[in-house]
């Protein structure tokens, strides 16, 4: 059940990369691009997937998950070092190749080597990942 | 060109869809980074064929869907440097701000997340920045 559910979530996921056009780099750099032939597009995007998660949240109120579990708890409400660096270094990758997480493996059958490219180098970094987390949370201790 | 906003809106509304089926089917938030990335680092293969089953999905349907669309280009550059430092950062950045665009900015801002809309908005900026760095000051991209 919970993998079935998976697999139609992803594929609802990659239709809707698709479709929309957020696996075309230059849609989502021409968003980034305040400069340039500025593209509106990216804010609809997040406008139309916002709405039903809207909703969603709304219904995980008194209920529980089809599969179920439990849903996740509330939101902390705290804002960290590492939220802001690691959302700082995301985006400027994200606008150096038009790229984020979700898009990449959708685009992965017809990305050619670059899109492979890209994605063994965000694997590599998500590796690196922890043990870059643990050095900063040392230093926050000592600061 | 006119009729691109309606396109973002329709696939929009399925990015949506999943994230709400994945949420109320299985009490998951759908952030792509970290699927991704709790099968890198081991973190979460205790759901891993879940989140194998979702990967499959996110690759599988554009790959359907392609023959049914003419001129579908990703338009990625070519520049291997290019390509391997900007996998680097959203890898690396992505697991540090534990979520990226779909887990911050889809799933977190609409349940009005303060960590969700904050991530938004330094990746916005430094997306920003960086087209405005790389392409207009460097002029490598």
């Amino acid at each position: 059940m919970h993998i079935l559910i998976a697999l139609i979530a992803g594929g609802l996921f990659g239709s809707g990369l698709f479709i929309s056009g957020m696996t075309d780099t230059t849609k989502v750099q021409g968003w980034l691009d305040v400069f340039g032939a500025w593209d509106p597009t990216l804010a609809f995007v997040m406008g139309g997937a916002i709405l039903p998660m809207m909703i969603a949240w709304r219904l995980t109120r008194n209920a529980r998950p089809i599969a179920g579990g439990s849903f996740p708890p509330p939101p902390i409400a705290e804002v960290d070092r590492n939220l802001a660096l690691g959302s700082v270094l995301f985006g400027l990758g994200w606008g150096l190749a038009g790229l984020c997480p979700g898009p990449a493996i959708a685009s992965l059958s017809y990305n050619g080597i670059e899109g492979v490219v890209f994605v063994g180098a965000m694997l590599g970094g998500m590796a690196l990942a922890p043990m870059l987390r643990a050095r900063l949370d040392r230093t926050a201790v000592a600061a | 060109m006119e009729m691109d906003w309606i396109w973002g809106l329709a696939g929009g509304l399925l990015i949506g869809l999943g994230g709400a089926t994945y949420l109320l089917g299985n009490g998951r938030i759908m952030g792509a980074s970290g699927i991704i990335g709790g099968l890198v680092d081991k973190s979460g293969w205790s759901t891993g064929k879940e989140r194998i089953a979702f990967l499959a999905g996110v690759f599988l349907m554009p790959m359907l869907l392609m023959p049914f669309y003419s001129g579908v280009d990703t338009h990625v550059t070519g520049n291997l440097i290019v390509l391997i430092a900007a996998g680097l950062l959203v890898g690396i950045g992505t697991r540090i701000a534990n979520g990226c665009t779909s887990g911050h900015g889809v799933c977190g801002i609409s349940r009005f997340s303060l960590r969700g809309m904050t991530a938004t908005v330094f990746y916005i900026l430094a997306g920003g920045l960086s087209v405005v760095f790389f392409r207009h000051i460097l002029g490598v991209i």
